[in-house]
Parts: C-alpha cells; sequence; structure tokens
C-alpha cells in the first residue's frame, strides 16, 4: 500500500468505502503497482480478498507484497486471500482432462464460450461464512488482468457480462468491492479491448490511469496518473472529478508529485 | 519465482547477492548453508548451476542470451522461467544468429536443449551453431577486431566533447574462460561436432511430428502448437524440471527455441489474414508456454515474424504475454541504408519490453537508440545517440564574430568565413 497514493484518494485501510468498482488501466506503461497496491491495501483493511491472478505467479506477488508489508503465504493460510494462479491452472486444464468444472474452463472449448464457471469460482471464494463471528470486513475481488481474457478467446462482451454478475454480487448483495486491471492499448486498435474498457469506465466509481509520458521516457518521472471519481448511478449530475499526478517507482513506494514538480527538475 | 519454489531451494551462486531476499523465507532463494545465520539448517549444500548467476537486483536467477551486450541492455539476462520475443527483421536474416546465440550458449553451459521449427530440422540448425570464442586462442585475433569506442581514452577527461563521457559505456569484447556467464561466439566458423553430440537436446520438427499419435488432449489451439505444447510439457515433466518427477532431480536449465512461431508453417493464419478463424491460438499458446515456463527451471527464446502479422491487436496482446521483447529492424532495402549516420551498421535493435519481476520496477536501460552490425565474426550491440547533427550542412560553424572579439581582427562584417568544427579542435 502506497501512503502518498491513499492521501491522493482520501482513503485509508480503516475506512475505505464500500460496495464501489474501481477500474485501473493503463496505456503505454505497466500499470501493475496499483494492482501491488490495492492487494495490500484490503489485505491491511482486514477484508477477505479473491484475487484471479491471470497475468503473473504468486510469488511474484508475494515478494512485492512483502515489500509493500503483507505476506500472501499468511493470509491464505489463514483464509484471507483466495488465490486464483491463472498460469498453473491453465498448465492443469489444458494438459489433464478435469472431472469437475474448471474456473478456467474456457481453455478447452474451440469456440468462445462463457466465464459462468470463473464466476462460481469467485462466489464461492467470497460468500460469507456462516460461522457466526465475523472475521472479516468485506469482501473484494481483485482481477489482474481482464485484457488477458480476451487474448484467451474471450469476447469482450462475455467478459462484460462477468464483470457485470461479479459486480451484483459482490458489490450489491455481499457489500463489497472489485477492482479490475484492464490494458489500454492505444492505437493498437484492438476492437474488443476498446469495448471492454468502455464499457468497464461507465459503470466504474473511480477510474486510476496510468499512462507514460506523452514525450518518451524518463528516468525520473515513469508517467502520469489520472484519477477520475464517477457516479454512475446519478449521471452527470455532478461534474466527475479529475486529477492527474505524475508518479516515480521506486523500490518499496511510488511517490506522487504535481505535474512538472519532479524532485529531479526543482 | 515459483519456479525455484517447486524445485525445493536454488541457492544463489554468490551467497552476498541475495541482498534482498527476505528474513521469513518465503523467498524461492535461500543462501547457501554456511554462510547462513548461525542457526543448524539447510543440510545438504546446493550446487548452483552452471551458465546462471542471480541478479543483482532481486536475486533472481538469470542465464545469459549468448550476446553479453544484449544481456547488459537487458538488465544482466535473461530470467529463469521467462520468454525472450524476438521480432524478425523483415527478411529474416539477423534474427536467426541472435537465435542461434542463445542456443549455442546453452552448449557451451551444458545445459539442456529443446529447439522446435516447422522450416528447418532441428539437427541442421545445431550443426550451423557459431563456435565459442575461447581464451587464449583467439586473443590475437582479438586486438585487431577490438572494439574501438574511444576505449584509450575513455579515462582522460573530456575536454571538448564532454558530452560524450555522459554516454554509457557499452560491453567491451575482451577475451572470455567458459566458466564466465556470457561467451562471445564466431560467426564464421561452427561449433565443433564434439560439443554438441556432448550436449543433451531434443528437436521438434514440425513435418515429423504432425503425423505421430502423440496423445493429445482437445484443445482449441491450431495442431501445431497443441503437439508442441504436449512435447515441451513432456520433456519438462520427465527430465525433472519442474521438480514434480520425483525420481529425477535435475539442477540444470532447460533452453527452449522456438523458430519463426506465428507463420504460416505452423498452421497459423494470423499472417495471412487480418481476422482469420485462428485469431486466438497464438496467444492462447503463448499463454500455456508462460504458465509451464513460470512453473520450471527453463528459458525460452521465440522468434516471431511481426511483420507480417495483419492485425496489430494480435501483436499487442503477443506483447503483453512475453516477458522480454526486442525488435530487430535491418537496413537492408530500406531508405535507411544510405543514410550517412547509419553506414557503419547493419540494423537497429529495440528493447521493446523489459519484465518487472518479483518487483516494483525494472532495470530499464537508458539508451534507446541501439543500432548492431554484424563486424566479420562479432555481433555488435553500439548506441548511436550523435550530439550533433548529422547533416552536413549544420556542422557549418560561423566563427567570425568570435574571432574577432576575441583577437581584435578587423574583418569586413559582411565578408563570413565558415570553419567547420574539426578545424576548433
Amino acid at each position: 500500500m502506497f501512503v502518498e497514493l491513499n492521501n491522493l484518494l482520501n482513503t485509508t485501510p480503516d475506512r475505505a468505502e464500500q460496495g464501489k468498482l474501481t477500474l485501473l488501466c493503463d496505456a503505454k506503461t505497466d500499470g501493475s503497482f496499483l494492482v501491488h497496491h490495492f492487494l495490500s491495501f484490503y489485505l491491511k483493511a482486514n477484508c477477505k480478498v479473491c484475487f484471479v491472478a491471470l497475468i503473473q505467479s504468486f510469488s511474484h506477488y508475494s515478494i512485492v507484497g512483502q515489500k509493500l508489508g503483507v505476506s500472501l503465504t499468511m493470509a491464505r493460510e489463514r483464509g484471507q486471500l483466495v488465490f486464483l494462479e491463472g498460469l498453473k491452472s491453465a498448465v492443469d486444464v489444458v494438459f489433464q482432462a478435469q472431472k469437475e468444472p474448471h474456473p478456467l474452463q474456457f481453455l478447452r472449448e474451440a469456440n468462445a464460450g462463457n466465464l459462468k464457471p470463473l464466476f462460481e469460482f469467485v462466489r464461492e471464494a467470497l460468500k460469507p461464512i456462516d460461522s457466526g463471528e465475523a472475521r472479516w470486513t468485506y469482501p473484494v475481488l481483485l482481477v489482474d488482468d481482464l485484457s488477458v481474457l480476451l487474448s484467451l478467446g474471450m469476447g469482450a462482451v462475455a467478459v462484460l457480462d462477468f464483470i457485470h454478475y461479479c459486480r451484483a454480487t459482490v458489490c450489491w448483495e455481499l457489500k463489497g468491492n472489485v477492482v479490475v486491471l484492464v490494458h489500454d492499448s492505444g492505437d493498437a486498435e484492438d476492437e474488443e479491448n476498446d469495448i471492454l474498457l468502455n464499457g468497464l469506465s461507465h459503470q466504474s466509481h473511480l477510474i486510476l490511469r496510468a499512462e507514460g509520458l506523452a514525450t518518451g521516457f524518463c528516468r525520473d518521472v515513469h508517467g502520469q496518473l489520472r484519477i477520475l471519481w464517477r457516479r454512475p448511478s446519478q449521471p452527470t449530475v455532478h461534474r466527475d472529478q479529475s486529477f492527474t499526478y505524475q508518479y516515480k517507482i521506486q523500490d518499496k513506494s511510488v511517490s506522487f508529485f504535481a505535474k512538472g514538480m519532479s524532485p529531479a527538475v526543482l | 519465482m515459483a519456479a525455484a519454489a517447486t524445485c525445493g531451494s536454488v541457492a544463489a551462486s554468490t551467497g552476498s547477492a541475495v541482498a534482498t531476499a527476505s528474513k521469513n523465507n518465503v523467498t524461492s532463494f535461500q543462501r547457501r548453508g554456511p554462510r547462513a545465520s548461525g542457526t543448524n539448517d539447510s543440510g545438504p549444500r546446493l550446487v548452483s548451476i552452471a551458465g546462471t548467476r542471480p541478479s543483482v537486483r532481486n536475486g533472481q536467477l538469470l542465464v545469459s542470451t549468448g550476446l553479453p551486450a544484449l544481456d547488459q541492455l537487458l538488465g544482466g539476462g535473461l530470467a529463469v522461467g521467462t520468454v525472450l520475443l524476438i521480432e524478425e527483421d523483415k527478411y529474416n536474416i539477423y534474427s536467426p544468429l541472435l537465435f542461434k546465440y542463445f542456443l549455442a550458449e546453452g552448449i557451451v553451459n551444458g545445459h539442456t536443449l529443446l529447439v522446435a521449427s516447422a522450416k528447418e530440422d532441428p539437427a541442421n540448425i545445431l550443426q550451423e551453431l557459431p563456435a565459442p570464442l575461447l581464451d587464449d586462442k583467439c586473443k590475437k585475433e582479438f586486438d585487431e577486431d577490438v572494439y574501438n569506442h574511444k576505449t584509450p581514452e575513455s579515462n582522460i577527461k573530456m575536454k571538448i566533447a564532454w558530452r560524450y563521457q555522459l554516454l554509457p559505456k557499452m560491453e567491451q569484447i575482451g577475451p572470455v574462460s567458459s566458466s564466465r556467464f556470457g561467451h562471445y561466439y564466431d560467426a564464421s566458423k561452427r561449433m565443433p561436432q564434439e560439443l554438441i553430440e556432448a550436449s543433451n537436446w531434443h528437436g521438434f520438427f514440425l513435418p515429423e511430428k504432425i503425423s505421430s499419435t502423440l496423445k493429445v488432449e482437445p484443445c482449441s489451439l491450431t495442431p501445431g502448437y497443441t503437439k508442441l505444447l504436449q512435447f515441451i510439457q513432456n520433456i519438462i515433466y520427465e527430465e525433472g524440471f519442474d521438480g514434480s518427477n520425483p525420481q529425477k532431480k535435475q539442477r540444470n536449465i532447460l533452453r527452449i527455441g522456438i523458430q519463426n512461431l506465428g507463420s504460416p508453417l505452423w498452421g497459423d493464419d494470423i499472417c495471412c489474414a487480418e481476422n482469420g478463424g485462428n485469431s486466438h491460438s497464438l496467444t492462447k499458446f503463448l499463454y500455456v508456454l508462460r504458465g509451464l515456463l513460470r512453473t520450471s527451471l527453463s528459458a525460452c527464446i521465440i522468434t516471431m515474424p511481426t511483420h507480417l502479422i495483419q492485425n496489430k491487436a494480435i501483436i499487442a496482446r503477443v506483447t503483453t504475454l512475453s516477458d522480454i521483447v526486442v525488435g530487430l529492424e535491418s537496413f537492408i532495402g530500406s531508405e535507411r541504408e544510405t543514410n550517412p549516420l547509419y553506414k557503419d551498421y547493419h540494423g537497429l535493435i529495440h528493447i521493446r519490453q523489459i519484465p518487472r519481476l518479483n518487483n516494483l520496477i525494472c532495470d530499464e536501460s537508458d539508451v534507446k537508440d541501439l543500432a548492431f552490425k554484424l563486424k566479420r565474426k562479432l555481433f555488435t550491440i553500439e548506441c548511436i545517440t550523435k550530439l550533433r547533427s548529422y547533416d552536413l550542412r549544420s556542422q557549418i560553424y560561423f566563427l567570425s564574430r568570435h574571432l574577432q572579439r576575441k583577437f581584435s581582427i578587423k574583418k569586413n562584417p559582411y565578408f563570413k568565413e565558415p570553419h567547420t568544427l574539426k578545424k576548433i579542435y
């Protein structure tokens, strides 16, 4: 969790909003630091987290998590974190026939199916245990990243349906949060990705967009972060608030500053 | 990385390099026995794998790509468990070289090789590998070919062209010993036959395998890709690279090389049609391959003719699914061939993507303008940023005003004599 980003978003682990969909988006740069931020943020907020990690292995998140102060192995052991490792599961699904439906069942199908098994997995992971005591505050679904599902043969509509179901269950029914990462392909003319990104942008309450600098590579400023607060249920009553900051990623934290105010320049 | 975690702990070859390993023993790297803290843990002494070294940044296990200059640009080497994607140049002249350097490095280090191609028999590819340049034999030849980029003057502070001092120095070529991390290869000679025969390699030649009755699970990939995945998974499991086979204790790296992936020879039509029927085959293949690599001690090089892929969106997806992406752009047949800036070089090399593994940041090189040349025997990569314009006319510098003030020369103010910068020096 990056303290400076918490300040910019005006939240702390104790009093975060519930029932929100946060969209993380990156264009021409790598936005995975935002995923690490939210993962450690919600683990520190004592939430039950279901992490669908499609693009990297568990140890990658675990090692970065340690730099940010959370231990993913411990969280997994005590049941706070349900981790779906996409890469490992894909190898299992493709090379061995599965008896029961697997979350990544669609890898075996020739034509574009739907993500129902994946949704069942998420629902199963986040459903509240009726054991009496409430150990965790609220459930959170984290997906890294959705664009990979398009590469694996899913249509944009199927992915939007999946997010819709997840939102209905996690945000509305269980009063939790959903955080997803989508890549913005920019000028690569990826129509499916654009449909997905636009569809999610209209549904989300908070959009964090990490962009590379328009002028190219810079050693001291790694990119620009645009924060946009939205209220999808009240269309254009109030103006959406938007802020832009530039950032530099360091070994264990990210520092944010106003545009042009990088410490290297001043 | 998950790779090493499943194989037990892989020790860093130098104990001190694992500086960022946590105290909680969650990382997959542990220090070697005697240097650990006073407790009596970790019984058997772990042997480090030949041809690998830990990354300076996070202790990640790295292998050499076969080109020490490229290793330096990639932050030390190729991480075990990752994919190096080479975007082929237009006429496929230089990318096979990088492919062969990678395989040759594997043979010199004693790694197991897996060569897959739809065009050439892997046995023929191995016959054409370049010979390694070892210590004493070639020292004299080195002195002739010595890389002359301000080496003797690099210690003298530059007075006039002082901005050149700020440019990073590229790797100096020198004679190597066989135990070093990266080796240099002589592209004009062939790898000695005994080295090839002593190595352990597996070949996958698509025309032979496509008709075989290897048991394959149904999958929506093109048959060529499915068979290749099955083959790779078989080798990884049989030879114990993923640590799941209890009989095999493997302490070696598997180097996988796949040539011309995505070309029509593999049965894929993304190079032929914009919206073909198999548009997800290649990306699915890369995804499953990534899953296989992350859980085993292997590294993969793939050459892909991305300039032929019709649908640009697929190139973007392929880039996301690969770890390191290096693009080659040769000058043959392009207008740049006659450009005086590029006259010493054969092409440009673009490092398009470097992964952030186990880390928030990556070792991106500051140098972005890189060119390569194949100079008689060696493949070198150099930075081509010139700090003055290469246009001839802008080298002309009008000095008369300056000279007038300096030496009080009374000159006709309308007579301007141009001086080139060379005269100043």
